[in-house]
């Protein structure tokens, strides 16, 4: 028998005595905050990250003063919208990432309660790797994409689609688990979120 | 101590020694008070937490309990967006099914995510003995594989280190593996991060294979899920062109929607957050973006022996969250070393004797590794009965030595209460003799618990290890049989009832 059928036969062995159960878990409601889009700001902050609230006439001017000075910043092809130092990402190489010092991209959706970004990697996101390798991360989320918890993310979310949740810039407590941001991603999060 | 956990003694032995390092039970100590504290914060905001840990546990038990199912349902899904799956019965199995992937690509390393299950099989000996290097990118398992160490805690397998050692070994061992420490390196933990950053991220940029675990396995839609904190697990699941992600067969979650109580369980019981910095979800290959080439390996590796008992089927709920190590009185003093294993502290004391069978020395002693005060049920995100099982598996252990030609002290001692007990005149004269030791102890000794009764001291003999830690109470002067002939009759005949 292959290993497949092996396992197979072994775990309805050993379930013999067990009743399947056939409907799904009903989730516990999430919290249902008063101040949807303050307590994700809040949230957000909390991990310290940067987060600025600002109107969609401003926000060129905010991308830009959130970008270090002489930047050259990765952007994805669908971001709709003209940033200093630009490098629209074709396919670059790890390498080539890693030399690049930002990157701007928007959001799928943001998650009040637990002050998180989910991006799903489409246009205006761009693939992984953009919005990993660089050391800087503005993101770009609007106040109608904020949800409350994580209940509400999961019924708007494709999990056919690549998904990145983030929550803060990269943190250890590896070390007498004293949290320390800035490991591995980026070590700077900066989050516009526009009215 | 070295990179392998075989060999390992039996816990009482390996706790003494444990014990016997001040500056371990001072890095324990403060490490798993800080994450309770974070943890009892983070947990406290939550109105519903009982609701979602029952949610949470009836998830893992619906999956669980029509497993086959499910995992026919998420190797389909897997192949249908591309993934390769791969099944294994154990960890030779699995181990082989990496090397030859790893092998097929010619390459010489590759990059790993933190990983329980690698772990558990010793994925990186295995590659060691193709000549290929295992790079563990997390922090805390950089740390232990700098050392030469082994890992004492799911989460944090450094967490017998201060930031001082780890300081040390950095500066030691890193230029070694690549890019050295600077040599300015001070034991701030910004510093040792940043320090990790720059050796590890030349490893990220060219490996062509990545390595991962996964903490849950939807089947309805075929997706991986791996949460995180560091940024290193994004690294390797995205910038390789092939990955490999070994998963153990209880991972599986039946549908996108159940996650949910999981995602927010998890994080809160785990490191103490609303939320961990990084959760990364795939399904299979997504054409133009990350590895092209995607292997999934199910494994077994005594997890359906673990499913065949109806009682301990209840640990394959384990998310690996760890709070059950943080919150144990015996976890907190000996540290994660002395369970012999990659799975430590209650959830270890369980899991290991469910998956391996009991009959070996150092696996039958774990169950006893516990006070069974229950503190690990009470924070158990999944509501696993931790106690229930280890009683229940203290059973099996008991059974599995009954026709053992040498046997225990405790079993002669308690044939010889059987035999005593089972006859009025037999107990008769044995309490007259224990009224008797009583009397001599209390002499003798001169140890006095508080309330005044007497105790013994360390005894020798067999009976001296359960006494290296215990006082033996003096037993009474006079039995109750005794008291009763003297005094009840007595008052029996002045009672006067009528």
């Amino acid at each position: 028998m292959s290993a497949r059928d092996d396992i197979l036969a072994a775990v309805r062995a050993a379930l013999a005595d067990a009743t399947p159960e056939p409907s799904p878990v009903v989730s516990p409601v999430g919290v249902v905050p008063n101040d949807l889009v303050g307590l994700f700001a809040e949230r957000v902050a909390d991990y310290r990250a940067v987060v600025e609230r600002c109107s969609v006439a401003d926000l060129p001017a905010r991308v830009a003063a959130a970008l270090p000075p002489g930047a050259r910043v990765v952007v994805p092809s669908g971001l709709g919208l003209d940033v200093p130092g630009q490098v629209v990402d074709t396919g670059l190489s790890s390498a080539e990432l890693d030399a690049l010092d930002a990157v701007v991209t928007r959001a799928a959706l943001g998650i009040a309660e637990t002050g998180t970004i989910v991006l799903d990697h489409g246009p205006d996101q761009g693939r992984r790797a953009i919005s990993l390798v660089p050391d800087v991360h503005v993101c770009i989320v609007t106040e109608d994409q904020v949800v409350a918890d994580v209940p509400d993310a999961m019924g708007r979310l494709d999990p056919s689609r690549a998904l990145t949740w983030i929550s803060g810039p990269s943190a250890t407590s590896d070390i007498e688990l004293d949290r320390v941001e800035g490991v591995h991603g980026p070590r700077t999060l900066q989050v516009l979120v526009v009215r | 101590m070295t990179g392998t956990f075989v060999g390992m003694p039996a816990f009482p032995v390996a706790a003494r020694e444990a014990l016997g390092d001040t500056q371990l039970r001072h890095n324990l100590a403060h490490a798993t008070g800080v994450i309770r504290a974070k943890r009892a914060a983070v947990v406290g905001e939550v109105d519903n937490w009982e609701d979602l840990r029952l949610a949470g546990a009836a998830v893992k038990e619906r999956a669980l309990t029509d497993l086959a199912t499910h995992l026919e349902e998420l190797e389909r899904m897997l192949v249908a967006h591309g993934a390769t799956v791969h099944w294994a019965r154990d960890a030779a199995e699995a181990n082989a099914i990496v090397v030859g992937i790893a092998q097929g690509h010619g390459v010489d390393e590759v990059v790993k995510v933190k990983s329980m299950v690698t772990q558990e099989i010793d994925l990186n000996g295995a590659l060691a003995a193709a000549g290929i290097a295992a790079w563990e990118t997390d922090l805390a398992e950089l740390i232990v594989q700098l050392g030469g160490d082994l890992p004492s805690h799911i989460l944090v397998p450094a967490i017998h280190r201060n930031r001082a050692e780890v300081r040390e070994i950095f500066l030691r061992e890193m230029g070694g593996a690549g890019r050295p420490a600077p040599a300015d390196l001070t034991d701030e933990p910004a510093m040792l991060a940043a320090a990790a950053r720059a050796h590890l991220r030349e490893k990220f940029l060219r490996a062509k294979v990545g390595v991962s675990g996964a903490n849950f396995a939807v089947s309805e839609t075929g997706t991986l899920v791996v949460v995180e904190s560091e940024g290193n697990g994004r690294m390797c699941l995205t910038l390789p062109e092939v990955l490999v992600s070994v998963v153990g067969i209880e991972k599986v979650v039946p549908t996108w929607a159940e996650l949910d109580p999981l995602l927010r369980l998890l994080p809160r019981s785990s490191t103490g957050e609303r939320m961990n910095p990084y959760t990364s979800t795939w399904s299979g290959v997504t054409p133009g973006d990350g590895p092209q080439e995607v292997h999934v390996v199910l494994l077994d590796n005594g997890r359906t022996r673990a499913l065949a008992d109806s009682v301990g089927r209840q640990a394959l709920r384990c998310i690996r969250c760890s709070a059950c190590l943080n919150v144990c009185p015996v976890y907190e003093r000996t540290g994660g070393h002395a369970y012999g294993s990659v799975y430590p502290g209650p959830i270890g004391a369980i899991l290991n004797p469910l998956m391996q069978g009991t009959g070996d020395k150092q696996v039958d002693s774990l169950p006893y590794a516990s006070s069974l005060c229950g503190a690990c049920f009470e924070v158990c995100p999944v509501r696993i009965d931790i106690p229930e099982v280890l009683v229940h598996l203290r059973s099996k252990v008991v059974d599995a030595h009954r026709s053992d030609t040498v046997p225990s002290a405790e079993a002669v001692a308690m044939k010889g209460v059987a035999w005593t007990f089972s006859d009025a005149r037999r107990l008769a004269r044995a309490e007259r003799a224990s009224g008797v030791a009583g009397r001599v102890m209390k002499r003798m000794f001169g140890v006095t618990l508080p309330g005044g009764r007497a105790a013994s001291g360390k005894l020798p003999g067999p009976d001296g290890g359960w006494t290296s830690a215990r006082d033996l109470p003096a037993p009474p002067a006079e039995s109750f049989r005794a008291w009763w002939q003297r005094v009840g009759r007595l008052g029996r005949q002045g009672g006067g009832e009528s």
